[in-house]
């Protein structure tokens, strides 16, 4: 990776790795007596082995200015690699918490590997660490190739990429200790939230550096999504992690917002997590490699528009549904409510889009594995958007809320949708960018798929009953009108879906597994280096790139 | 340099873009979608006209039909409460004694008493009653403070060594610890509180009986009583009966005497209302054979 930095990047990469690494120091000592020191070290060590890095290929030789004529693939196949290391870790301490909720007392005694410790790092893990990596993957790829333009330097994508895994390190080893803040999805506390804040409007800047030095006159949907992403998961993440730090010395901080006011913010940004994080950047995803798979134009344009439009100003609003009779004031719920139901056609409209697109291709999804992972999480997008506005109406929130149909919903859209489509995309980019003909095995490609498949129906089929069984237990009363169920009644009569919820869990956990080793086999193997395509290299840029015009 | 070209599959045109091989056709809005559309839009309109949903500065617009969600509330739980009135009144005035000889109330009783009982004791009691270690049994005959009505409806409300003025307050001493026994008479104690129950004796804990006698009638006495029977006024357990606590093997009561004993148990009083602990009171002399 240092090899392709020319000398002042790796200038500035050494400066900033020290930077990082006193800012460790500092924190290690002005934490000593707090987990924060911890923190401190670990950032300090951070910093250490990324300076270690630059330094070893430090005097090798200058990328030559023939790099200009490439797109700059580098951090791209890095991210890929760390978005699997992280589904795996992510996925299996997600089966370990599913086991845990049917067998609780399998702690070891330990507060480390008490539930409420390991959730965090399973749903840190998979949204931040799998499907964050992702997307900073995916959307370095898409940018530079939609704009045909290279990125304008060597060093923001490595900063973005090696930064944000700092972030999420940072995040799940926090958890482990009992560093928290308790906002869900938001756990982290303050300094591990301003270095996020650092390296994302680092990935903005970059992001619109790229799209200024576009050769295209237009821009294409997927950055649209994209951007979106980028911007507002910038906004939400700043607000919603205001917070005061008890002391310069410790990890605890206090929220600026308190009461009602804190829990609309909390579900403000969890709400737009799910619809910029777990949605927008992954129709990004959707609207480059579902097309370019199935070689088939998008099925409307104008669709595309009032999908992207649609989406982007009702979720702003739909937060309140999480807090349906609560403290919250009615009117607020009636507004989350309403712009929940609004919500639906814009996701449906993505979601059809994206399966019309398949028209003429469809004998392509039933040979292609790789198609179909992105053909079926289309599919279950457009489930559990249709039950994320059912279950936000509030009389039927009255039965569903705080029950595990929640949680059936959560992985529907999870597994289904997000996990599925970023197969589909890595199993498209893996052989594109290590230059293969195919993936090592197509076969492995196909297990993954019926293994994922599988297991996100049992897991979804497990929460629904048992979350139907739990809400009405909860409210029935009997004869002579009183609550006819104790909730220890309601956990028993969810051992047997727990179990099953685990199991299917397992399942997509083996898939990820072969999947890694399909991907790691892959890039192992000898290059069979395929003819290059139309389309392989950026148009010749403003930078002055010399004959950068592909042959064709 | 837009150039739009025809779809063969569909037959409509492309919007003329292409990005690395993408193109988008330029087709038309299904018109399903703006009926789709407009029909959500209008659900919403008049839910937004029915009930409270725009803010106006410090209020807001109430809605046509008046809904407000705290009332709601406060009328479901007065519904719900009028449901059962009847006979929740004749458990609320009747004594103890006549709810227990009237089958059709303690079937009531019984029914709603689980549930109550499930959530708020069978943490501790399981939701059997059958206790655990450290935990009383409430299913057998051994009562700590008392077994009749009175006592059990008491020990609900002020908790045993709880914060409330009134609480029920119990500690055995830890009589090893600090320092009141040697680690003989320990031993010796132990051996003579086992054999209070006549629990078979192994031959080294027979010779210490005799000894043990004298040690706990200087020391145990004051609370357990001399025949050991225990005593419910300071909620000191009976050592003859054979039901146990915290086990009545010998290295669980050595430890009971040499590090002391402070059990709790909550006070209900605040977060039950009376009838609620009535019906917990039935429920609980129901499980377990009163004396």
């Amino acid at each position: 990776m240092v090899s392709t930095l020319t000398t002042t990047e790796r200038q500035v990469a050494l400066l900033l790795s020290a930077l990082v690494a006193l800012a460790g120091l500092a924190l290690a000592a002005a934490g000593r007596h707090d987990p924060l020191g911890a923190h401190g070290f670990m950032i300090l060590v951070y910093g250490l082995v990324c300076a270690g890095a630059v330094a070893r290929g430090y005097y090798g030789p200058e990328p030559n200015a023939e790099r200009l004529a490439r797109y700059y693939d580098e951090p791209i196949k890095a991210g890929l690699v760390i978005a699997m290391a992280w589904a795996v870790v992510g996925m299996f301490v997600g089966v370990w918490v599913a086991t845990l909720l049917a067998y609780p007392e399998a702690t070891f005694d330990q507060a480390w590997a008490s539930f409420g410790r390991l959730r965090p790092v399973h749903t840190t893990g998979v949204i931040f660490g799998f499907g964050g990596n992702a997307l900073i993957a995916t959307s370095f790829h898409v940018m530079q190739r939609t704009s045909r333009a290279r990125m304008p330097d060597q060093l923001s994508p490595w900063f973005v990429l090696v930064g944000y895994n700092l972030f999420c390190l940072l995040a799940v080893s926090g958890y482990l200790i009992g560093i928290t803040q308790s906002k869900e999805y938001a756990e982290p506390e303050w300094y591990a939230d301003i270095w996020l804040v650092i390296v994302w409007v680092t990935y903005l800047v970059l992001y619109l550096r790229t799209l200024a030095r576009r050769q295209e006159p237009h821009i294409y949907v997927a950055n649209w999504y994209y951007l979106a992403f980028i911007l507002v998961v910038a906004v939400l993440h700043i607000v919603n992690n205001l917070a005061v730090p008890a002391s310069l010395g410790g990890a605890k901080s206090f929220p600026v917002f308190s009461g009602v006011q804190d829990a609309m913010t909390q579900w403000w940004y969890g709400h737009n997590a799910v619809a910029f994080f777990l949605t927008a950047g992954f129709l990004g995803m959707m609207y480059y490699y579902l097309p370019t798979r199935a070689g088939r134009p998008i099925f409307s344009y104008r669709l595309s528009i009032i999908s992207f439009w649609g989406i982007t100003f009702f979720y702003m609003w739909a937060g309140s549904h999480h807090l349906h009779y609560t403290a919250l004031p009615h009117w607020v719920q009636t507004l989350g409510m309403t712009f929940s139901v609004m919500l639906l056609v814009p996701s449906w409209s993505s979601a059809g889009n994206a399966l019309l697109t398949l028209n003429g291709a469809w004998h392509k999804v039933r040979d292609d594995a790789t198609l179909r992972f992105m053909m079926v999480a289309a599919v279950f997008y457009g489930l559990s958007t249709f039950e994320g506005s059912f279950l936000a109406i509030r009389p039927v929130n009255a039965l569903s809320h705080y029950t595990d149909w929640t949680v059936g919903h959560v992985h529907a859209g999870a597994l289904g949708w997000v996990a599925l489509i970023t197969f589909g995309a890595i199993y498209s980019l893996v052989p594109l960018l290590w230059k293969r003909e195919r993936m090592y095995s197509p076969g492995l490609v196909e297990l993954h798929f019926w293994l994922a498949l599988a297991g996100t129906v049992i897991y979804v089929f497990a929460m629904w009953n048992s979350g139907i069984i739990q809400g009405l237990m909860w409210r029935t009363y009997n004869d002579s009108g009183t609550l006819a169920y104790s909730f220890i009644d309601s956990l028993v009569a969810m051992h047997p879906y727990y179990v099953a919820r685990a199991f299917g869990g397992l399942l997509f956990l083996i898939g990820a597994v072969v999947g890694s080793y399909n991907i790691w086999m892959t890039i192992r193997s000898s290059a069979s280096a395929p003819r290059e395509r139309f389309g392989d290299r950026p148009v010749a840029g403003p930078a002055g790139a010399s004959a950068a015009e592909p042959a064709e | 340099m837009a150039v739009e070209e025809r779809d063969a599959h569909t037959g409509y045109l492309t919007t003329g873009h292409e990005w690395n091989g993408i193109t988008e056709l330029n087709r038309p809005v299904p018109k399903i979608i703006w009926l789709f559309l407009l029909s959500t839009f209008l659900f919403a309109l008049v839910w937004w006209v029915l009930m409270p949903a725009w803010p106006l500065g410090a209020t807001y617009t109430r809605g046509l039909l008046g809904v407000d969600q705290r009332a709601r509330l406060a009328d479901d739980m007065a519904s719900a409460a009028a449901a059962r009135a009847d006979w929740m009144a004749e458990i609320e005035s009747k004594p103890v004694e006549a709810i227990r000889a009237d089958p059709d109330l303690m079937r009531l009783a019984r029914e709603s008493g689980r549930t109550l009982f499930a959530d708020n004791c069978g943490v501790c009691h399981g939701v059997t009653g059958a206790g655990g270690p450290g935990y009383p049994s409430l299913v057998d005959t051994a009562w700590l403070w008392g077994g009749d009505a009175q006592s059990v409806a008491e020990t609900i409300r002020v908790g045993i060594n709880t914060g409330h003025p009134e609480s029920r307050l119990s500690q055995m001493l830890a009589f090893g610890r600090d320092g009141i026994l040697e680690r003989q008479a320990l031993s010796d104690v132990v051996s003579y509180v086992r054999s209070l129950s006549n629990a078979p004796l192994a031959p080294a804990e027979q010779a210490g009986v005799a000894a043990g006698a004298t040690i706990f009638a200087d020391n145990c006495t004051a609370c357990h009583g001399e025949d050991g029977r225990g005593s419910q006024d300071v909620g000191a357990p009976d050592l003859t009966d054979g039901f146990w606590i915290y086990g009545g093997d010998r290295r669980s009561i050595l430890a009971s005497v040499d590090r002391g004993r402070q059990g709790e148990m909550p006070s209900w009083e605040t977060r039950l209302s009376p009838v609620q602990r009535k019906l917990l009171t039935l429920y609980v002399l129901d499980l377990g054979a009163p004396q």
